[in-house]
């Protein structure tokens, strides 16, 4: 059962890539998500909104692999995904940003980079050891991906600086880079526009739709900033203490009563 | 002829991933290597070989392996020592059992010896970290040279409870007993050392040095992008124990000839080679040397001074030994506390605009 559906922007948007079915997270007696169901499909760009609290964040780290839901299933490219660590997660190309920046400070913007291909460079430590054969072919073919997405992202001139020196906006987009780098079916991205200025707003807008385009990436994002929400975004979740208030296309949500009640309050009689 | 990359151009990111992208820096590189194994083996006596070059070189692989594991993997150890009894003990029951084999393979296989030892006490690292582990690496400190003291097996039953190298040689010539040369020990210990820093720093620039370093400076982002903290930490340890496990078997065969546990491999050891990196740099193969020779050299240099130039006592020159090292180690860790190897780094930045900076 293909559904292929085209966005008015002309995209091709596909089948069910990930299927998230009842889940249900506690941390002790609280239940920070509450019975939530809702899918991305491939290549769409869908946005998971909410209040502060809302539990849009554990979402992410559930996804991602952080925290294991008492109950609900996770299916991925069709398959049920059992309990894993989040690295294995990573490995089934799952990749993200964090809300506050996680990059490693002690390392060069192309290293931080060269970090995200880890799972494709697969040489054995002697190789390694003695530069030689395997690990040096590999060393150069990544090298190669990684340019493109330095390139992509027009982050050449501070290839070579350590990250702790760079400013907060380019931190965020060598973070996107890295998380590029490792050409992740799905790309979560954990508000990517906080604590931005207008104009790198508009910048970081521009990369979400471009890796969108271009590497046909699907993504979903955590945003606060309705805007830029309703503007990216194909389809949209909305979540409030725990639970899902809203699903649908960006028009559709704006005009939910129960969203509307969410975000400005109801009105007592 | 200025310091600095201009027209030194790259077409290949073979060449943009090479160790000295500067060209002064290979021809000096190469050039020190040079001089390193034609001109001073014969120049050579013992006095240089055992006070200065000889520890500076053994020092200077115990610093690298614990580089490895606490400056790029970022997991603190004070095990050195038992490390490096492990090393000693190994190579000294493969010489005595195994007579006919090459003296560097004993080498080697001691520092594997020592990477499985090392492993098993990287275990803790998995749950504990920083202040924990450091408290987890000092039990191994204690507990190894204890079982080297109590279990006779490990010195074969000697009456004096030391372990004796005996005499072996490669090619004819004596690398380890009594009648070592000079320049043979010498020579021994810098092809290891090398070596060794030729691999650590091929490990540290490829895809395990960047899981260590990941691990070191956010372990959970580095989880997300897909490693595994276990095996990179495992590695971690495995890869610094070799190394420490090979200075400690060269450390006892080569250099001392005759050790005792608690004496040669005692706490001291783990927290000279930890000043070392310290002082060095945590996460340089440079600073690894530069602080290996700097707490080698400066106590010769100043006893030299003191003694041989303004005729103090010799007991009175020890204590001040002491106390400028220690002001010295302070004081570094004050202006500097990224170590000799940061202050290069500064050096050859500043170089490359010399003599026009601005």
């Amino acid at each position: 059962m293909t559904q292929t559906t085209i966005t008015p922007d002309g995209r091709q948007i596909g089948d069910v890539l990930m299927d998230l079915r009842n889940i249900t997270l506690r941390f002790g007696g609280v239940t920070a998500i509450k019975d939530i169901s809702f899918d991305i499909r491939e290549g769409e760009i869908r946005a998971i909104i909410g209040p502060n609290g809302a539990g849009k964040s554990s979402m992410l780290n559930v996804i991602s692999g952080f925290y294991v839901p008492q109950e609900g299933e996770i299916w991925f490219k069709g398959y049920r995904r059992g309990p894993m660590k989040p690295y294995e997660v990573a490995r089934l190309g799952i990749a993200r940003t964090f809300q506050n920046i996680a990059l490693f400070d002690g390392m060069s913007v192309l290293d931080n980079i060269m970090t995200g291909r880890l799972n494709m460079m697969k040489a054995p430590i002697w190789s390694q050891a003695l530069w030689w054969g395997r690990a040096e072919r590999e060393e150069v073919e990544n090298r190669e991906q990684v340019e493109k997405i330095i390139d992509f992202l027009e982050i050449q001139n501070i290839r070579k600086t350590p990250v702790g020196r760079l400013p907060y906006g380019l931190k965020k987009r060598v973070e996107l880079a890295r998380a590029l780098a490792a050409e992740p079916k799905i790309l979560l991205l954990d508000e990517p526009m906080a604590g931005m200025n207008v104009e790198e707003k508009e910048d970081m807008c521009r990369f979400i739709l471009d890796v969108n385009d271009e590497f046909g990436t699907t993504i979903a994002l955590i945003e606060h900033d309705m805007g830029v929400v309703m503007d990216l975004s194909d389809r949209v979740v909305v979540m409030d203490y725990g639970r899902k208030i809203g699903d649908g296309t960006p028009d559709e949500v704006r005009n939910n009563p129960e969203v509307i009640s969410a975000y400005l309050g109801v009105a007592h009689e | 002829m200025f310091y600095r990359e201009a027209g030194d151009f790259k077409t290949s990111y073979r060449d943009d991933g090479q160790t000295f992208p500067i060209k002064l820096d290979r021809w000096g590189y190469y050039a020190i290597l040079a001089v390193a194994f034609l001109v001073v083996p014969l120049v050579i006596d013992s006095y240089w070989a055992n006070a200065v070059l000889v520890p500076f070189l053994i020092y200077a692989i115990a610093a690298l392996g614990l580089n490895i594991l606490t400056g790029y993997a970022g997991q603190v150890s004070l095990g050195t020592g038992g490390f490096m009894a492990v090393g000693a003990y190994a190579v000294y029951k493969l010489m005595v059992a195994f007579p006919g084999v090459p003296i560097v393979v004993h080498i080697i296989l001691a520092g594997a010896i020592t990477a499985v030892v090392g492993m098993l006490f990287g275990l803790p690292s998995l749950r504990i970290k920083g202040f924990y582990l450091a408290v987890a690496t000092l039990a191994a400190q204690f507990f190894l040279v204890w079982l080297f003291n109590k279990v006779p097996w490990f010195y074969n039953y000697s009456a004096s409870g030391q372990i004796n190298a005996p005499e072996r040689t490669i090619l004819g010539w004596a690398v380890t007993g009594p009648a070592t040369s000079a320049s043979a020990k010498y020579l021994i210990c810098l092809c290891f050392a090398v070596g060794l820093a030729w691999m650590a720093r091929n490990l540290t620039r490829g895809s395990v040095g960047r899981k260590w370093m990941a691990i070191r400076d956010m372990d959970i982002a580095a989880e997300i992008i897909g490693v595994n903290p276990l095996t990179a930490k495992l590695s971690a340890f495995a890869v610094s124990s070799f190394f420490v496990g090979i200075a400690g078997a060269l450390l006892f065969s080569v250099y001392l000839g005759a050790a005792e546990a608690s004496e040669a491999f005692g706490i001291n050891k783990s927290f000279l080679v930890l000043f070392m990196i310290i002082i060095g740099g945590l996460g340089s193969i440079f600073g690894s040397f530069a602080g290996a020779a700097f707490l080698v050299l400066l106590p010769v240099l100043l006893k030299n001074v003191l003694v041989a130039q303004f005729g103090w006592p010799t007991d009175l020159a020890a204590h001040i030994e002491l106390m400028i090292v220690g002001a010295l180690i302070v004081f570094f860790l004050i202006v500097e506390p990224h170590g000799l190897a940061r202050l290069w780094a500064l050096t050859k930045e500043k170089l490359r605009l010399w003599p026009f900076p601005h």
